[in-house]
């Protein structure tokens, strides 16, 4: 019989995840649906109490994404044009109802292939805060997930915030999801984009994100190395920089509609970016 | 075994609650089954479909994914909430206006979605309501009237006045089960067992085709207390066999020894609810021998396949024929001829409600309580499972979630019979979301070849047709589906000489069974398609094309039936003509200077004869006056939504010449109403619609009678008497001075109606149908030619219903026949074991609908009542041929292979791009 906690400090959770492993809950929007017609009996942590983990905190130099801050949360807050990007994939994520409750952490956490946050917050060089109950540390997300449904938190740690590096002056980011439906809809391909604009019309700094063509989503690092510097009007990705790709065949799409809808959204996704808001 | 409970302390609709619950069970478990509030639906347990919906500290999430434990100290507010002293608040109200509930199990979820955006945000427009609502899915009413009446809460209303009596035909009157729906009060499946009620859970088939033995049960009895009885085939008493038709029970209740398709019921575990839920499935002791399975029409006639059925070596449950004049010769006349093949999937009803119910043993009759659309059959069903006679059975229905066509098969029915006949107690299932998808029926898949020529005036001379037809593992409704194809294959159109050919395939997958429209849309793909092919070749307007062919009265239709009256196709052809012609244009200006969004519109046009096809297919209504003078209409038509319970009582109150406003109903319990059949093959409104006007009539009659009026007499039901004014004389019964005749009437009139038809000679000749519904739809779609998405932008749908009884009702069933036909079209493709949940199958959302203009046409149907016949599944049939031809003005491409995904679309762009196509 398992047993359900649900501590109001970081403390009691950092303690009764070094006691042995527990599932961990903070809007429920994965766990429930991943056990549909069973008994629900395992160890649970509810960290939906903690009420230090919720919220969005500006530093001089970067952004902290508390553990327990909703899609409506995010949504919500006012911020800077380089969160625009995430924001739609926040209006995107399933129905209100998951975006009033799921987590952008969660959504890390449950590292699907499809994770509408992902692409995101790969494109901001997101970094994974990890707190147990002796030590804390930090991960990129690129490092943090290591496969479909696969992390490196370790049983007895929690992941307590997302932290994102202020990009350089006049960022911008976009986000484009393309499903087979409106609303409540798996992604066949996700594509994220952060610009920093330079001087003369120049890239100063591109950073690009594809999800659900891979186990993990990717950046697309040879496209970025090939535009930063160039002419914001020269931004063309061509089909070879989509090589870190590894679409698969499923019901949703053929890998082949994969990778060529990627370079479709790739491109619309830099044509997006480069014109100035 | 469950969690130790603990206090969890919130407000739930403003009052204080304490509760002792698992703080990890779900929210909507807690507040259905620990504090009995079953206005909170659950239609999947995994936050896809949005039924669940309630508020928290004001916000809309879904009460299936949040832990018990988390509203501690928090406000929750569910639709019992919404009304203040039983009155409907002001969005309540508007959804009752509108008919923005049909069945009404989405309307709890969609009402508090609602409530969240409107609290917020008092006069939202339409991109806001749809964003707020984009989280609900809705199967009936194609969302339309539900946006629309989120709109409408900011405006004052009126409250809608009853129609006088004479006058309810034709008025738009709110649904009269409306208010239950609105209030969570509605009873549906899962909401009607006691308290104390058995849980029955289905242990199913994993493979596709499998040997299985069951082992030794004392382990599983002794590990699990609760467990009072598990059941085996061994335990059916009667026939261990269901199936649609008398002659083929071919679906065991419980299977045997072997499985034929995945999802097939193995054994039943029945117990304490708690002890029954925590039995992991691999306790139970099935030891299984896979073999290979067959998949799909082609393995399945293959020479070598495997016998799905033994007794049908080839794989052919049944074959459909139809040949009229001389085909050959039809197309030496022809001056083009044109052809293709056409193929679609598996298609799931997903209604919102998965199949729930209780049942009970009083003495020695059983009763089952359920959600159902034929009671009648269910009740036959049952009694031969149990090997007892039909009148030792009741079936009453609960109210239905939504069933179009996938609940006129039994799937609890049998099954809580058994297990309570046995125990004796109160018995309760409700089907998990992937249980129902992986057990229930399907729409048929199909694999079609058609050909059809038309001289260089365009007119056709010759059709054939040849449809192959997945019907799974058992033959539920296949047979239906063979016989009906070969009759409307040809469209509403008039062919002289037609050759057609249908084949029922059995297959090691669900069973294919009805689902609105029986195999009619997907000939409905082929023969729309030909027409368009012929007028490009023959050089006219696809409509002009089709009014040219199109059948009217004084025509034979392909089974040699000549119509006799209510064939609106032209007149529903040149309604929607003008919108075709100026969209048409419009798009190819647009085209000419837009390169990546290209934009088309397409026409689909349909016929459908309501009823059973050559079968009698009776109905049968009454209606009492009571001593205390309650008129009631015993319906036993169920209400699947559609709205059949108001729209019997239109037809009903009018031919007895009262206000619709003072007549009750008691719905389809089969202890209390006569039989009025299914609520299937668009035929209620004509069957049983006109059962309830002879019904009304009869009781007129009487009532006339009694007091030597005239016809235009008029009658006043008062408390105890009726008063009867024919022009000056004044006439009264006294009610209380009439002896009873049956359950406390004292006056009673009864109907039946059974349309005329014939059987169907050798060559598919004779009457199939008393009468055909005829419709033309256009649509305009987007086309993203660099992803192959499409968006269907509007669509204009004109439909010869004969009689609109009820306006609303009717638009309502086309918005949601649209809808259905749009996810047939572009997204809905069930796999078996790869799509048992609704994220992975997509149905579409409120923001995939198009803006829909609804042209009634009505021609009426002497034979119907008040000219009235069906709209149920001709709304959907013309959508998907629209749908596809719009796809071809905007690309050049005739997709054949639905659903038309966006990968199959963009392959097929890709290709012809290569070919040389110019898009």
């Amino acid at each position: 019989m398992g047993s359900y906690l649900r501590p109001t400090a970081l403390g009691q959770a950092l303690e009764a995840l070094g006691e042995g492993p527990r599932t961990i809950v903070a809007g429920g929007t994965d766990h429930y649906p991943a056990r549909v017609g069973r008994q629900i009996d395992e160890d649970v942590l509810d960290i939906s109490a903690l009420r230090e983990l919720r919220g969005i905190a500006d530093t001089r130099k970067q952004v902290r994404i508390g553990a327990l801050t909703t899609w409506s949360d995010l949504v919500r807050a006012p911020l800077p044009a380089w969160f625009d990007g995430l924001k739609q994939a926040a209006r995107e994520v399933g129905g209100l109802q998951v975006q009033n409750a799921g987590t952008l952490c969660g959504n890390v956490c449950n590292a699907s292939p499809a994770a509408d946050g992902v692409p995101s917050l790969l494109a901001l060089d997101a970094r994974v805060e990890l707190s147990a109950r002796d030590r804390v540390r930090e991960l990129p997300l690129s490092e943090f997930i290591t496969g479909n449904r696969r992390t490196q938190r370790g049983h007895d740690e929690l992941v307590t915030a997302l932290i994102l590096p202020k990009p350089g002056k006049g960022a911008r980011s976009t986000f484009l999801k393309l499903g087979a439906r409106k609303y409540m809809v798996i992604s066949i391909v996700m594509v994220a984009g952060v610009l920093v604009p330079g001087r003369g019309g120049k890239i100063a700094d591109l950073r690009v994100a594809v999800g659900a063509c891979s186990e993990v989503a990717q950046r697309l690092s040879a496209l970025e190395a090939d535009l930063t510097g160039r002419p914001m009007a020269a931004a063309l990705a061509k089909p070879e920089h989509l090589a870190p790709l590894g679409p698969i065949d499923d019901i949703r799409g053929t890998a082949a509609y994969r990778r060529d809808a990627a370079l479709t959204l790739v491109r619309r996704a830099l044509a997006r970016l480069m014109i100035a808001p | 075994m469950k969690r130790e409970s603990r206090t969890v302390e919130f407000a739930l609709n403003g009052a204080a609650v304490s509760a002792a619950v698992d703080p990890g069970s779900r929210l909507s478990e807690v507040l259905r089954e620990d504090l009995g509030l079953k206005g909170t639906k659950v239609g999947c347990e995994a936050g896809d479909c949005g039924a669940c919906t309630v508020l928290l500290d004001g916000e809309q999430v879904c009460a299936c994914m949040v832990p018990a434990g988390q509203v501690a100290g928090r406000d929750v507010t569910t639709v019992e909430g919404l009304t203040a002293k039983g009155a409907l608040n002001a969005l309540q109200q508007a959804f009752h206006r509108h008919g923005a509930a049909q069945c009404g199990i989405c309307t709890p979820g969609m009402l508090m979605a609602a409530s969240d955006l409107l609290r917020r945000n008092a006069k939202p427009n339409r991109r806001a309501v749809m964003d707020a609502l984009g989280g609900v899915l809705c199967r009936c009413t194609g969302y339309r009237k539900i946006v629309e009446a989120v709109l409408d809460v900011a405006k004052a209303q009126a409250p809608p006045v009853d129609p006088p009596a004479g006058a309810a035909v034709g008025a738009r009157l709110a649904k009269v089960d409306g208010e239950g729906k609105l209030t969570g009060v509605e009873a549906f499946g899962d909401d009607v067992a006691p308290r104390d009620a058995l849980l029955l859970r289905v242990a199913r088939a994993p493979h596709a085709r499998a040997r299985f033995v069951i082992g030794a049960l004392d382990r599983l009895y002794a590990d699990h207390p609760g467990l009072l009885r598990v059941l085996t085939a061994d335990d059916v008493p009667g026939n261990n066999g269901f199936g649609i038709y008398p002659h083929i029970k071919d679906q065991p209740v419980l299977a045997e020894d072997r499985v034929r398709y995945r999802g097939e019921a193995v054994l039943a575990l029945v117990g304490e609810a708690a002890a029954i839920r925590a039995i992991p499935e691999e306790e139970i002791p099935i030891v299984w021998r896979p073999q290979e399975a067959v998949a799909g029409i082609e393995s399945a006639l293959a020479p070598d396949a495997p016998a799905v059925q033994e007794d049908k070596p080839d794989n052919v449950l049944t074959r459909g024929r139809l040949v009229k004049g001389d085909v050959d010769a039809g197309f030496a006349a022809a001056d083009h001829v044109v052809e293709g093949a056409w193929q679609t999937g598996f298609v799931e009803h997903a209604y919102i409600e998965p199949e729930a119910g209780f049942a009970r043993r009083v003495g020695d009759r059983i009763e089952v309580t359920v959600t159902t659309q034929a009671p009648y059959m269910d009740r036959d069903e049952t009694a031969q499972v149990l090997g007892i006679a039909p009148e030792q059975v009741r079936i009453v229905p609960s109210a239905c979630g939504g069933g179009f066509g996938g609940k006129l098969d039994v799937s609890v029915q049998p099954l809580l019979a058994l297990a309570a006949w046995l125990t004796g107690r109160p018995v309760r299932c409700a089907y998990t979301r992937p249980e129902s998808m992986a057990s229930s029926t399907k729409r048929h898949p199909a694999r079609i070849t058609a050909r059809a020529g038309c001289t260089g005036e365009g007119e056709i001379t010759a059709f054939r047709f040849h449809g192959d037809f997945n019907t799974g593992a058992y033959a539920s409704w296949g047979p239906t589906v063979a016989d009906r194809v070969p009759v409307h294959c040809t469209g509403p159109y008039f062919v002289p000489n037609v050759a057609a050919s249908s084949t029922a395939v059995l297959t090691n997958e669900p069973p294919a069974g009805a689902f609105r429209g029986f195999g009619v849309p997907q000939a409905a793909l082929a023969h729309e398609a030909l027409m368009d092919m012929m007028a490009e070749q023959a050089g006219i307007d696809p409509i002009e094309f089709r009014i040219k062919n199109a059948l009217a009265a004084g025509l034979e239709t392909a089974t040699g039936q000549r119509l006799e009256a209510s064939v609106g196709l032209v007149d529903c052809l040149e309604k929607v003509q003008p919108y075709w012609e100026d969209w048409r244009t419009a798009a190819v200006m647009r085209n000419a200077v837009k390169k990546t969004v290209k934009r088309g519109v397409g026409v689909g046009c349909m016929w459908y004869g309501c009823g059973n096809t050559s079968i009698s297919n009776p109905s049968t209504m009454t209606v009492g006056v009571s001593r205390d003078g309650r008129v009631t209409l015993y319906n036993g038509a169920v209400d699947i939504g559609q709205g059949a319970n108001t729209v019997m009582i239109q037809i009903c109150a009018d031919a007895l010449g009262v206000p619709a406003g003072i007549v009750g109903y008691i719905m389809g319990d089969t202890d209390r109403t006569a039989d009025a059949g299914k609520s299937s093959a668009s035929r209620q409104t004509f069957v049983s619609g006109k059962a309830a006007e002879l019904a009304g009539a009869d009781l007129r009659a009487q009532i006339l009678r009694l007091t030597n009026a005239g016809p235009k007499a008029i009658i006043e039901i008062g408390k105890r008497r009726i008063t009867v004014r024919d022009g000056a004389d004044r006439h009264e019964i006294d009610l209380a001075a009439l002896p009873e005749l049956e359950a406390g009437d004292v006056l009673r009139g009864s109907g039946t109606f059974d349309p005329p038809t014939t059987k169907l000679d050798e060559n598919g000749q004779g009457v199939p149908y008393g009468t055909y519904g005829f419709a033309a739809q256009i649509a305009e779609v987007e086309v993203d030619v660099d992803l192959g998405t499409v968006k269907v932008r509007r669509m204009v749908a004109a439909h010869d219903v004969g009689r609109a009884i009820n306006p609303v009702q009717v638009e309502g069933q086309i918005h949601g026949g649209i809808a259905q036909g749009l996810g047939l079209a572009l997204m809905e493709e069930y796999l078996p074991g790869r799509t048992e949940n609704l994220h992975d199958y997509l149905i579409p959302t409120v923001g995939d609908i198009p803006e829909i203009e609804v042209i009634i046409v009505e021609d009426p149907e002497p034979l119907g009542p008040y000219g009235a016949k069906g709209i149920g599944e001709p709304a959907l049939i013309p959508t998907a041929p629209a749908i596809l031809g719009a796809i071809y003005q905007a690309t050049g491409l005739r997709m054949t292979r639905l659903p038309v995904t966006p990968d199959r679309l963009r392959a097929a762009i890709l290709a012809h791009e290569k070919d040389g196509g110019n898009g």
